[in-house]
């Protein structure tokens, strides 16, 4: 295989692993991971430029490029803030030093891991990568060793694993759909093949295993009933990786479940899968917006919210249809900016003030402006209030299926309302009320977070004409 | 396919399910290990006996993986684990057994309906395993609701995977990345699980999840 942009995605963050798990210090390897991400970042963009040729085993197109382009961007921007923040965990010594090898190295294992479920052009080696992603996101949630990182993981790692298995079966079943028509051997496996015959599988065989893969891959994308590890994981890990679990591991699940959708689409016969995934999208989305009330901790809290949005994607995906296509992907990339920023916001406010209980921090505006203020902005984008990014996803999400489906579109309106109302209840707190705890200045670095609201912020207002029409040409690409 | 090849197949993965029905009522961790490792003993009977059938020499592989890592290793290394922790000797179901096998049965019929029915223009051997291979996973499953000790859902979780390994080889000719992957992930799997029973019991002095619930996040 020659050296392309596909291969660099996967082997500069395989090569950058290992060179983190052999250098001691920290101060040095975290300069080096956002180097490592910043070149991966890099390659991904020059997917745009020079298209490398798609073999058996890996497969660029206008779908991938989308969700590989922003994985390695929020990424580079999270192992930015990842830096000062490790940097302040030592100091606290919250994290021992000897970690921090095992910490950087995880880190770029999971971008492998994630970059190589987006590029596969095989089901079953898109398995092998997501298994791989999740079980390094699990070593790094339960990285603190305390009881509370430990359930969480542990926790995590049971309910993912049997999402994992569901979403083994359900790929054998394909398989096992392609045997008659394609033949036996590792061609019934790859995409490109499976597509172009898709129509003539057995469709009783493709039902079944769309069911098992929506169970499996939706566990990982956080879809009520199955999300209960995902407030633990997100509340007990390093806020890092609750950046990167928010913003990235749950679209790669989507990712997956998105091309399933898309073969079952061809056949004539298989059952719709967009009513399953709307069903699911709106229960996750109502459940979570109420759950919203009752959050005690500040990172539980957006993890929650993430659930909430993650449904309302689910939801535009499976009422299908170009328009509601693209303000799905529209939805999902400001979705993964904004939560981000907000993670990287919540981390240092949570370094500072010592805690995560929303009880405990309280009138950031006062004690910490630039933070405080920034927080704000991020929940005012996250709720969808315009003229941000996510209120012109939102407002196309509903606009694009109100014709079509009016009562489901107003259960989904409801929800979005009901989490304004949570979100912006306890933001009254934290940001507007008595100041308390620490006042401590932060050596935060704010980029990160700025420059993603900054985009959020541009994206409402102006969206660039060449990225509209990606974005649309995906959309028609997803049916 | 002639008669006996297929009546022995079926057999043996038959017995899996018979012998997931076993896990189910072991109320010993001891015993428990036990009826895993016959678990994975028959799984491996099963797979060889499709390589046999299905002329493919990289299932040996597999079946020689099931047979000492899944029958032999894992099994020894959680006794070992089970005795250094001085584990109590008891465990706990949530349910009662009966209903636990009641819920098994209504499972076992589940699978049997759902995956003779949409596989009818399957091979005939191919379909058998697959509703087989689905009952030995929502065993795996249920088992793993069932219980609230640490170590047998392990067990639990490892005989789903089990399932899943016959399911693949089930499956006339699929590629070998998936078979080895199945059992690395067995491997890493078990890593996972063993850096986790160590640090529960460093932090716990006990593998009893319902010990750790007090320490979720919400409650206080």
């Amino acid at each position: 295989m020659t050296f392309d942009a596909l291969s660099g995605v996967l082997l500069i963050p395989a090569a950058s692993a290992c060179l983190l798990a052999a250098l001691p210090g920290y101060k040095l390897t975290s300069r080096l991971n956002v180097l490592a991400a910043f070149l991966t970042f890099a390659t991904a963009c020059s997917l745009f430029v020079v298209e490398p040729v798609s073999g058996n085993y890996l497969l660029v197109d206008d779908l991938n490029k989308v969700f590989i382009v922003l994985t390695t961007f929020v990424s580079f921007t999270t192992s930015a803030f990842s830096a000062s923040y490790i940097g302040h965990e030592i100091e606290i010594g919250r994290l021992k030093l000897s970690y921090v090898r095992f910490y950087h190295a995880m880190y770029q294992v999971l971008m492998f891991g994630m970059n190589l479920a987006l590029i596969a052009n095989n089901i079953g080696l898109m398995w092998v990568a997501i298994e791989l992603a999740t079980l390094t996101t699990v070593l790094m949630v339960g990285i603190y060793r305390t009881h509370e990182a430990l359930e969480a993981a542990w926790k995590y790692f049971i309910l993912g694993s049997v999402g994992i298995a569901l979403a083994l079966f359900g790929t054998i079943l394909i398989y096992m759909a392609a045997l008659p028509v394609i033949g036996e051997g590792p061609d019934a496996m790859v995409w490109t093949i499976l597509v172009a015959h898709a129509a003539r599988f057995d469709a009783d065989l493709l039902n079944v295993a769309f069911v098992f893969l929506l169970l499996g891959y939706g566990t990982k994308v956080g879809l009520a009933p199955l999300h209960a590890w995902l407030p633990d994981a997100h509340a007990e890990g390093p806020t890092p990786i609750s950046a990167v679990l928010s913003g990235l591991l749950l679209n790669v699940a989507l990712y997956a479940l998105l091309r399933f959708k898309m073969l079952l689409a061809l056949n004539p016969v298989a059952i719709a899968p967009g009513p399953l995934m709307v069903t699911m999208g709106l229960i996750s989305a109502v459940f979570a917006a109420f759950m919203l009330y009752r959050r005690r901790d500040i990172k539980r809290m957006f993890a929650y919210s993430s659930i909430e949005h993650m449904g309302i994607i689910v939801f535009a995906f499976g009422m299908g249809g170009p328009l509601a296509n693209f303000a799905g992907l529209l939805h999902m990339t400001m979705h993964s900016l904004t939560k981000s920023a907000i993670f990287f916001a919540v981390g240092h406010i949570s370094q500072i003030k010592g805690t995560q209980k929303i009880a405990d921090i309280s009138g950031l505006t006062v004690t910490h402006p630039v933070l405080g203020w920034g927080l704000v902005l991020g929940v005012v984008a996250i709720a969808g209030l315009p003229p941000l990014g996510i209120f012109m996803s939102e407002f196309l999400v509903v606009s694009s299926t109100f014709g079509r489906e009016p009562w489901l579109v107003l259960i989904l309106v409801f929800a979005i309302l009901v989490a304004l109302g949570g979100l912006f209840l306890k933001l009254s707190t934290i940001a507007f009320g008595e100041p308390r705890g620490s006042t401590a200045a932060s050596e935060a670095s704010y980029v990160p977070m700025f420059a993603h609201l900054a985009i959020v912020f541009v994206a409402g207002i102006y969206l660039p004409a060449p990225l509209v029409a990606g974005f649309e040409n995906v959309a028609r690409l997803l049916g | 396919m002639h008669g006996i090849t297929f009546d022995i197949a079926h057999m043996l993965a038959g017995s899996l399910v018979l012998v997931s029905f076993m896990q189910l009522y072991q109320d010993r961790l001891s015993a428990l290990l036990n009826t895993f490792a016959l678990h994975a003993l028959v799984l491996a009977a099963s797979v060889a006996w499709q390589a046999f059938v299905q002329d493919a020499a990289h299932l040996y592989i597999t079946a020689l993986i099931a047979l000492v890592f899944k029958a032999i290793v894992i099994p020894v290394v959680l006794r070992r684990i089970v005795v250094r922790l001085g584990i109590h000797r008891e465990i706990e179901n949530v349910y009662g057994v009966g209903l636990a096998m009641l819920l098994g049965i209504g499972l076992v019929a589940l699978s049997m309906v759902v995956m003779l029915r949409v596989t009818a223009d399957a091979d005939p051997l191919a379909r058998e395993d697959l509703a087989f291979a689905l009952s030995v996973v929502l065993l795996g499953l249920l088992m793993m609701v069932t219980r609230r000790n640490a170590v047998s859902q392990v067990v639990g979780f490892m005989s789903l995977e089990n399932g899943l390994v016959l399911a693949a080889t089930g499956a006339k000719g699929m590629p070998l990345v998936v078979e080895i992957s199945v059992a690395f992930s067995v491997l890493i799997a078990f890593i996972v699980i063993g850096i986790f029973l160590f640090r529960i019991r460093e932090r716990f002095d006990t593998v009893d999840l319902q010990a750790m619930d007090r320490f979720r996040g919400e409650k206080q």
